[in-house]
């Protein structure tokens, strides 16, 4: 038995559900952390830095399924619905911290989303995961066709203004949000036509 | 000469001093018209001003010579010596030379100074400062009548500041003022905090503060001052010409580029402290707005 074999046996076995519950754990420690000084001296920035944080590391996750399958043989398909649904939780929570928390007076929501090019580019990546995560399950699978396909597309653009979001908000060069956006664009590429075709032959 | 601006009331005020540490109520804001210096004597309205813990002060740091994080300063400053220390004065000064920070001390009067502190990424905090005033200093070495600026520097000592191996800015950290700015009685050099020595992640053993700029300018751990005529390029201008300017005055209508300036929040307040109005000059508009009369304040950010 390979270890890819292994891998796979191994993923048949694990039930969704106890992903979700281990994925979600992190929300109520960050809450407990932000209330008890865990999370520094200003902890609404901190929540709202991991919780952005974790959202951009689910979506990459959710990118590595398709390559990992076909250049790997690994298969961790039953679960990419719910690395999306995730992703979308953490993003949703990010944002809310944002506007409930962070910032809190509605002209300047809508005055930063207008007017500032990393918090517009970030609630364009936010918009478009709202019709992915509304058409994640069965039915609209089926409803839709090869036009879910098409239109679950839309995570490749998201992922990127997500990596572009965070690159912008940095003061300095700063190495992670450089890591991060090398990985989303690696992962990208894994899924240009001739990568395809190569691997394919 | 010491004592040109004072806080009309202290935390002395207040409460007796064996409690002010816990009570931190005390008013200040009303500026005086100190006799000699002439400091505005319209003052603004008297507001109470609540001094953050020293936990505040001293963990949630921008000193990016020791890392970008907020707490990588308190994390690593440990590791700087810090005496013996000498400050370098040079440029158009009657006396240059190296100043041990001990002669220093003994020529300065140490005062508190409880300032706002207003962060270009919009935090704020309330710091009771003891320090001098920068003038005084200045008046040690001697300005000659042709020095128009004041260029300060921040010690360059990588095996000390770990965050100095990596090129995040152009090192040593470099930063300006006006000479107007620079002898305003509000503009101090901090030695100490809370009444003790200044901790390092603060900027030990001697620190500029300038409160109604942002933060960047009150420059930390100062090795050299130089007195010059032409402006000097402070290292966040040099960086982001676009986004920070020389003159870096706390301006609610003004905005960064990347987010508004027109709120901020005070930190330590947890999960749910609001915003609150940032203000001109971040409340000192009464002892500094005439300094700037005629300018226009949105190209000279």
């Amino acid at each position: 038995m390979t270890v890819v074999d292994r891998i796979n046996a191994f993923a048949r076995r694990v039930p969704t559900w106890v992903l979700y519950i281990l994925y979600l754990l992190p929300v109520p420690w960050l809450l407990y952390l932000a209330q008890t000084g865990g999370l520094g001296r200003e902890p609404i920035k901190a929540l709202e830095h991991e919780l952005g944080e974790i959202a951009l590391q689910l979506l990459i996750i959710g990118l590595t399924i398709t390559p990992l399958r076909r250049h790997l043989g690994i298969n961790l398909l039953k679960f990419r619905r719910m690395f999306g649904l995730l992703a979308f939780t953490y993003v949703s929570l990010h944002l809310l911290v944002w506007l409930v928390l962070d910032v809190g007076i509605l002209s300047q929501i809508w005055a930063d989303i207008l007017k500032r090019p990393y918090i517009t580019i970030g609630m364009a990546g936010f918009v478009l995961l709202i019709p992915l995560a509304l058409t994640s399950n069965n039915w609209s699978v089926r409803k839709l066709g090869a036009g879910w396909r098409k239109l679950h597309r839309l995570s490749y653009v998201a992922v990127l203004l997500g990596g572009v979001h965070y690159m912008m908000l940095t003061k300095t060069w700063a190495l992670e949000p450089v890591i991060y956006m090398a990985v989303i664009l690696g992962l990208l590429a894994l899924r240009l036509p001739k990568l395809r075709s190569k691997q394919a032959a | 000469m010491a004592h040109r601006w004072t806080n009309t009331l202290t935390h002395k005020d207040v409460t007796p001093r064996a409690h002010f540490m816990n009570r931190r109520q005390l008013m200040a804001g009303a500026a005086a018209g100190v006799g000699l210096a002439g400091v505005g004597a319209g003052a603004q309205a008297e507001e109470t001003l609540e001094p953050n813990p020293w936990e505040d002060i001293t963990q949630y740091n921008n000193f990016y010579e020791f890392g970008t994080g907020k707490s990588d300063p308190a994390t690593y400053a440990g590791a700087l010596t810090t005496d013996p220390w000498t400050v370098a004065i040079d440029g158009l000064v009657e006396k240059p030379g190296d100043y041990s920070f001990k002669d220093i001390m003994a020529e300065m009067t140490v005062e508190e100074r409880i300032y706002r502190f207003r962060c270009v990424e919009a935090w704020s905090m309330v710091i009771p400062w003891n320090g001098f005033e920068l003038a005084d200093l200045l008046a040690l070495a001697g300005v000659m009548p042709e020095g128009k600026y004041v260029r300060f520097e921040t010690l360059y000592r990588p095996e000390e500041m770990i965050g100095q191996k990596y090129r995040t800015i152009d090192w040593p950290y470099i930063e300006g003022l006006r000479m107007d700015e620079a002898l305003h009685p509000l503009t101090i050099m901090a030695t100490g905090i809370y009444g003790k020595t200044i901790p390092n992640q603060n900027g030990a053993p001697m620190r500029l503060v300038v409160p109604w700029k942002y933060g960047f300018k009150s420059i930390k751990s100062i090795v050299r001052i130089t007195v010059t005529e032409d402006q000097p390029v402070n290292t966040w201008q040099a960086l982001q010409a676009r986004e920070y300017g020389f003159y870096a005055n706390v301006n609610p209508t003004v905005d960064h580029p990347r987010w508004s300036q027109a709120t901020e929040r005070k930190v330590g307040g947890g999960l749910f402290s609001k915003r609150v109005p940032t203000l001109m000059f971040n409340g000192y508009e009464d002892e500094v707005a005439s300094l700037y009369e005629g300018m226009d304040l949105t190209v000279n950010y």
